[in-house]
């Protein structure tokens, strides 16, 4: 097992760039998560970890080792796709042995090492039988022993669950991570699902139009967003923004909102003009008199909690209430922003503002 | 797979029934004519109206792989009794058989070149498939037009120029240059085919392989080609039909050495309309495809109709 170095990392398609100088470092033992919407380059990032694509420019490090420009077969990791790729000709254990044949390895000892694979993923029922009509859970299972079979310096998967229905794929995340923590490997694992991201990772980087937006631990990502990209994308439903115009300090600990004049971190920044105030629904309180006011156009219940969606002077927002709080489409509140979690954004360039409440995450500035 | 929502009706199933069975006689009569005269006896295979029912004999097999001398009658009678079934069925004519006929020659030739080309044209058709298929190749859409522009005229247009130039290199009469020469018609036909079928493989399993240890080129080996089989099978079908049957370089090109079955066949005629013998030649002829394409029928059947269907 290994600590992967991204450095530097950049990737050109003609005159295309998938992925703009990108770094950032997956610990030896790590369960990381490259997240993103489709096309942002993390399965391009993905791709030249595994050595599938070279980088144009940047080092990769696996182990110490650069292998940057080190074609895939020699640089010892597994790689997990997302449509599985099992070799069709080949039955069960002749695909979970076949990385072990190409390291030469005797077969009876890869026989042997193809059992205890499948023993630990619960396949063994099924090793003699053609990859074709076999489930998706299996498929991935099979995949998965394919992967681990011969102890890789890491493994990278490609959203391998993407192809998986949604009720399975909740309990595969859970197997999945269950196997990484017993394994203890390495792995970076791609996806655009941001709460598999949220569940599944130890740290996330979340790329965007192949720039790292931002990479942490994801309650760092979730609570201290760095972009208002990463702040929109993640959260269901997502960081709400009131744009604003004013003129912010250092040492700043409130803000005015038309007249409102609302807490704040204390700033670490200044910022001046557009501004961007981000709250998460979840740290809106309703009340009936004074607060920032706004007027609530619909309700959707969610069970033990509603989301209310109200318009203000400054843009719509919406807030995660309890479903018992008795509120009427039409009628006026008022609103409380919890203080310690507000997040201001440049509005031009979308960039977090240093505040009391992110400078120990955000390392920009 | 089903496409109707209702079963067929008996009148309908009957129609359809009908029309496949005349197609098939279409189709198949003048094969089994063909078949039918190799067993006839001359007078038999010229009667008029054609005769259905005949007494088979072998008399046209063995005019084809022999040739034969008319003898005096005392110098047959001088003989004694012919040894073999064959010298019997000679002896009717007052003939004795003198030597081999060069059909034997001529389709070994068929054979060598035949397959020879076959191979040739699916080998290097997969290799630049796969390449036109995965790598990013110069000028890619217009390298692959201009190597399906070689079939937009009919090969026999370029008679001449390559009948000059193979006198000029050498390679008129020779087994080299007809297997060049049909892998050169074949070609196109085998990578645009062979690409199509590549195109299909998911490229996965390729990458798979990479990462699980293996070079480039045997990623291709263990696990392109084991998928591409039915693709290189119903392409290797087309190339040999092809070179197994063209007539008209053969007969521009070979006359001794290298010439193929088809030009021969023709010149069995010769003296004395031996129609049956003609008719056992085109008979024997028709084998090797046969067998051939029965062989990998199954990957025919799935071949040509890739991509009509996906699986």
């Amino acid at each position: 097992m290994a600590q992967i170095l991204i450095e530097n990392v950049r990737k050109d398609f003609g005159s295309f760039t998938a992925v703009q100088s990108s770094s950032f470092t997956v610990e030896d033992g790590e369960f990381f998560m490259l997240l993103g919407p489709s096309g942002c380059g993390k399965t391009t990032t993905l791709r030249m970890i595994a050595g599938l694509e070279l980088p144009t420019s940047g080092h990769i490090r696996i182990g110490g080792e650069d292998v940057s420009q080190k074609p895939a077969s020699q640089r010892d990791i597994a790689f997990v796709f997302q449509m599985f790729a099992l070799y069709p000709h080949m039955n069960v254990r002749q695909n979970i042995r076949y990385p072990l044949i190409s390291q030469g390895m005797k077969r009876a000892a890869a026989n042997a090492k193809v059992e205890e694979v499948a023993q630990i993923l619960g396949i063994t029922e099924i090793l003699n039988r053609p990859v074709g009509g076999l489930s998706g859970g299996d498929r991935q299972r099979i995949a998965l022993g394919r992967a681990i079979v011969r102890d890789p310096k890491c493994f990278l998967m490609d959203e391998p669950l993407g192809a998986l229905d949604a009720e399975f794929r909740e309990h595969m995340s859970q197997e999945l991570r269950a196997l990484h923590d017993r394994m203890g490997a390495t792995t970076i694992y791609v996806t655009h699902d941001q709460l598999e991201a949220m569940q599944m990772g130890d740290k996330i980087v979340v790329m965007n139009h192949g720039v790292v937006e931002q990479f942490g631990v994801p309650q760092q990502i979730y609570d201290w967003p760095a972009t208002m990209f990463v702040a929109d994308f993640i959260g269901s439903p997502p960081m709400n923004f009131l744009r604003f115009h004013a003129s912010l300090s250092h040492a700043d600990t409130h803000v005015m909102l038309g007249d409102h004049r609302t807490e704040i971190p204390m700033a670490r920044q200044g910022g001046k003009g557009d501004l961007v105030f981000g709250i998460r629904p979840e740290h809106i309180r309703l009340r009936t008199e004074g607060g920032y006011r706004a007027r609530v156009t619909a309700t959707e219940y969610l069970g033990t909690t509603q989301i209310v969606t109200v318009d203000t002077a400054h843009g719509t927002l919406k807030i995660r209430a309890a479903s018992a709080d008795p509120i009427q489409t039409g009628s006026t509140v008022g609103l409380d922003f919890d203080p310690r979690a507000v997040t201001l954004f440049d509005g031009k360039t979308t960039r977090a503002l240093l505040s009391a409440g992110n400078e120990g995450v955000l390392a920009h500035g | 797979m089903s496409y109707s929502v209702t079963d067929p009706s008996p009148r309908q199933k009957w129609t359809a029934g009908t029309l496949v069975v005349a197609y098939a006689l279409i189709t198949l009569l003048p094969l089994l004519w063909i078949i039918a005269t190799g067993f006839k006896s001359p007078s038999d295979a010229i009667a008029y109206p054609p005769k259905v029912i005949f007494e088979p004999t072998l008399e046209g097999y063995v005019n084809l792989f022999t040739t034969r001398t008319r003898m005096s009658p005392d110098a047959l009678s001088a003989l004694g009794e012919p040894a073999t079934w064959y010298d019997r069925i000679v002896r009717q004519y007052d003939m004795v058989i003198s030597g081999p006929s060069r059909y034997g020659e001529r389709f070994l030739n068929s054979v060598i070149i035949g397959f020879g080309s076959t191979f040739l044209s699916v080998f290097l058709g997969t290799l630049a498939a796969y390449a036109f298929s995965r790598f990013k190749v110069p000028l890619k859409d217009d390298l692959m037009f201009f190597i399906l522009s070689t079939r937009m005229m009919p090969p026999i247009a370029v008679a001449i120029p390559i009948f000059l130039m193979f006198r000029q290199l050498g390679l008129s009469d020779t087994h080299l240059g007809m297997i060049l020469l049909y892998t050169g018609v074949n070609l196109s036909l085998s990578v645009w085919l062979l690409k199509g079928f590549i195109d299909e493989i998911p490229v996965e399993y390729e990458e798979a392989a990479l990462i699980d240890g293996y070079t480039r080129f045997q990623a291709f080996t263990k696990v392109v080609l084991p998928q591409a089989a039915t693709g290189i099978a119903s392409t290797a079908i087309f190339c040999l039909i092809f070179s197994w049957n063209e007539y008209a370089f053969a007969v521009l090109l070979t006359s001794g050495t290298a010439q193929t079955a088809p030009p021969f066949i023709p010149t069995i005629i010769g003296v004395g309309k031996d129609w049956p013998a003609v008719a056992a030649g085109a008979t024997l002829f028709l084998v090797p495809v046969m067998v051939f394409t029965i062989l990998l029928r199954k990957h025919l059947l799935r071949g040509i109709t890739f991509g009509a269907v996906r699986k």
